[in-house]
């Protein structure tokens, strides 16, 4: 099913999808306000942008920079194609020190790589400690966003759903008491777990260490609790020195939740005494996107979801519409570099009002991308027939005034003219529920004549 | 100075008083207009569909009838940021640059060439500005609310200039409205919706009309307002400036 199908089933539920838009919103609120406490906010932008560039420019070398210190670290480091490679190293590792529970945090990549569905496969117990992700994970279900992945649900239904799988009282939604639920039943995963997994937010290339930005602690509790740690990490998440992370943390976190910091920053360098210390660095269609030169710069991204919170669209239409493990402005412009012709539906999916490209910390075109994407689409054979053949004979009549003046005329004339049943038909999809403009009797065109004596050119 | 005036295509077969408006507004100001006849379109709705390539000789027909002119003004953001930037896939010939650079929306024309500081205008009636995107984060006509830098905008200068307006502030002060030019066909649900809430933002802080720089948009929004029967008047902001008593 395309986007513009599954939003119209979301939107069918119009209080539920102004309940998702007034939150989606308040985050967006929350994130002008924190913007605005930084006066050289633009300048920093441009600053993490510039960072990102240059990364993204020299990323072999920072890579290798990033390997050899973290191996002097006394770190493992390893290196994954794809996310088959990465399950596997995960799976090695794991079945080496004959872990059996593993918790995780904070991990869209693993996510990416289906990791999870992968270990269930081979006995290995895996826990997502995130809230957000808990919830979904009992749901059995997809993120729906990258920061806030079960935004899409209300407290009734995390009710529910606690209420049956770890057995809180019925028909009680209280936040605070569901996430005491959430704690007890969580801390004993803790306990158990041999294994922490963790997501990356930044690698730094001049230490080898790796940094971990949390709102709930659960990623540090993981680590500290287990001897064995793994972080799984996309090549593009590399930053080139220690003092660059300040511009990322100062963005980071206001552009994704409106917090000043996020409330963990931890950074994590070598293996604790007696422990393990591993880190995946993921390709994954990374390097092959690096090579779209109009489409590279998405690489940029450090996975605020603030284009999410804006975009318009997302928020009335919920990210599961989107089909993609990340949804909105930034999920529409990656995902068609994976699979053009399963997502060529995405780059339509906006407007492109461009509110994405203004509130990113990083300054991704993203709305500029949209539309190369478009033509990326049609070019590759992929629009639908109707639309592809529609603009070939738009294109023949708007080159041509003669053509225009006619069509222009005719159409007005029907809309004029025709009974109401015939205009507003199963087809016209605008009538729907908008009405066409009533056609006026002239053009402006054939009143400038009359009025002007304008003379044909 | 020779001023050529593009109508777009939806203007001239939909709102020619638009049209006329920008006309009139132009010469109260002492301009020589000319209108091209002959004009289509510029070509957007075959580029945002993916189909630029189907769009090239609407693009050499447009430059064609308006290179030899020195400003070439059009009251439309939206149509002004295509021809900007869009206009990069076919040859880049002088006459190509020169319409280019030189294609300017009528809030531009009005504050950055012609630098008018008053206007003979009246209009005493509650306003609701629409901030229509194109312009807006495309031709930097404003700041957009998520940009931190001083507040600017054309349209408020401009509307200010006016007699007897009184604009109303809105919750969301620059929220797309959900046209998106085939979007509005491809996604008729979200977009409608769009265009719903942002009729509401207006009622609810009291506007009796909407304005815009870009009618497109508010072709999309009048279609709502008439279908749900909302006491709401929508006006391009050429109707507006060029309104007296």
């Amino acid at each position: 099913m395309q986007h513009a199908q599954k939003a119209a089933h979301f939107i069918a539920d119009e209080a539920r999808t102004d309940w998702h838009d007034e939150a989606l919103w308040f985050v967006r609120h929350k994130r002008d306000l924190a913007a605005n406490s930084i006066p050289e906010w633009e300048s920093l932008r441009e600053c993490a942008s510039q960072i990102k560039d240059h990364t993204l420019s020299n990323l072999a070398n920072y890579l290798e920079q990033f390997e050899a210190n973290a191996r002097a670290n006394g770190v493992h480091v390893h290196w994954a194609a794809d996310g088959a490679e990465h399950n596997q190293i995960v799976w090695d590792i794991l079945r080496r020190h004959q872990v059996k529970r593993l918790v995780k945090s904070k991990s869209m990549l693993t996510e990416e790589c289906g990791l999870n569905d992968f270990l269930e496969q081979q006995g290995v117990e895996v826990t997502d400690t995130d809230l957000g992700e808990r919830i979904i994970q009992l749901r059995d279900e997809p993120p729906s966003h990258i920061v806030l992945p079960a935004i899409h649900l209300k407290k009734e239904e995390v009710g529910a759903l606690f209420h049956e799988k770890l057995h809180t009282e019925k028909g009680v939604s209280d936040p605070k008491y569901l996430t005491e639920a959430a704690r007890g039943h969580l801390r004993a995963r803790f306990i158990a777990a041999e294994a922490a997994l963790t997501g990356v937010n930044f690698g730094i290339a001049e230490t080898g260490g790796v940094v971990v930005c949390t709102n709930e602690g659960n990623a540090d509790m993981g680590i500290h609790l287990a001897s064995l740690q793994i972080h799984s990490m996309g090549l593009e998440k590399l930053i080139p020195r220690q003092a660059d992370l300040g511009v990322f943390t100062r963005l980071l976190a206001r552009s994704g939740t409106g917090q000043p910091v996020t409330v963990y920053t931890s950074h994590h360098h070598r293996p604790k005494p007696g422990g393990e210390m591993h880190i995946i660095l993921v390709d994954n269609g990374r390097s092959a996107h690096l090579g779209r030169k109009d489409f590279r710069n998405g690489l940029k991204c450090i996975r605020c979801g603030a284009c999410m919170n804006t975009c318009p669209i997302y928020r009335r239409s919920g990210g599961h519409s989107y089909g993609v493990l990340i949804p909105g402005p930034i999920g529409s412009i990656l995902s068609p570099g994976f699979d053009l012709a399963k997502n060529s539906d995405l780059p339509f999916a906006s407007t492109l009002c461009g509110s994405c490209s203004d509130v990113c910390p990083v300054k991704i075109d993203i709305h500029q991308q949209l539309y190369k994407w478009r033509q990326i689409v049609a070019q590759e054979g992929e629009l639908p027939p109707v639309k592809k053949w529609g603009m070939a004979a738009a294109g023949n009549i708007l080159a041509s005034s003669r053509r225009y003046t006619f069509f222009g005329k005719a159409a007005r004339i029907a809309l004029d003219k025709l009974p109401r049943f015939l205009v507003y038909n199963s087809l016209n999809t605008w009538g729907k529920r908008r009405e066409l403009p009533q056609a006026p009797r002239e053009s402006f065109s054939e009143w400038y004549q009359k009025n002007k004596g304008g003379k044909r050119v | 100075m020779r001023i050529g005036l593009f109508v777009p295509c939806y203007i001239d077969q939909f709102y020619p008083q638009v049209g006329i408006a920008t006309l009139q507004l132009l010469e109260k100001l002492g301009c020589t207009v000319e209108y091209p006849l002959g004009q289509t379109c510029c070509g957007q709705p075959m580029a945002n569909s993916g189909c630029e390539q189907d769009a090239r000789d609407t693009y050499l027909h447009f430059v064609s009838l308006f290179d030899s002119f020195d400003y070439i003004v059009a009251p439309s953001g939206s149509c002004t940021y295509h021809v900007r930037h869009h206009f990069d896939i076919i040859e880049q010939t002088d006459a190509v640059q020169h319409v280019r650079h030189r294609t300017l929306d009528l809030s531009e024309f009005l504050l950055d060439v012609l630098k008018i500081e008053s206007l003979d205008a009246f209009f005493p009636y509650a306003v609701g500005l629409h901030q229509s995107c194109h312009g807006l984060r495309g031709l930097r006509l404003g700041k957009s609310s998520e940009r931190v830098e001083p507040p600017f905008s054309k349209m408020k200068t401009l509307l200010g200039m006016v007699e007897g307006l009184q604009l109303v502030e809105l919750s969301r002060p620059d929220e797309c409205c959900g046209f998106g030019g085939t979007f509005a066909i491809n996604e008729p649900d979200i977009s409608a919706k769009m265009g719903k809430d942002r009729v509401a933002d207006h009622l609810r802080h009291g506007a009796a009309v909407i304005t815009a720089g870009d009618m497109s948009c508010l072709m999309h929004l009048e279609g709502i307002v008439r279908r749900q029967e909302q006491p709401l008047r929508v006006l391009h902001f050429a109707e507006i400036l060029n309104a007296s008593k």
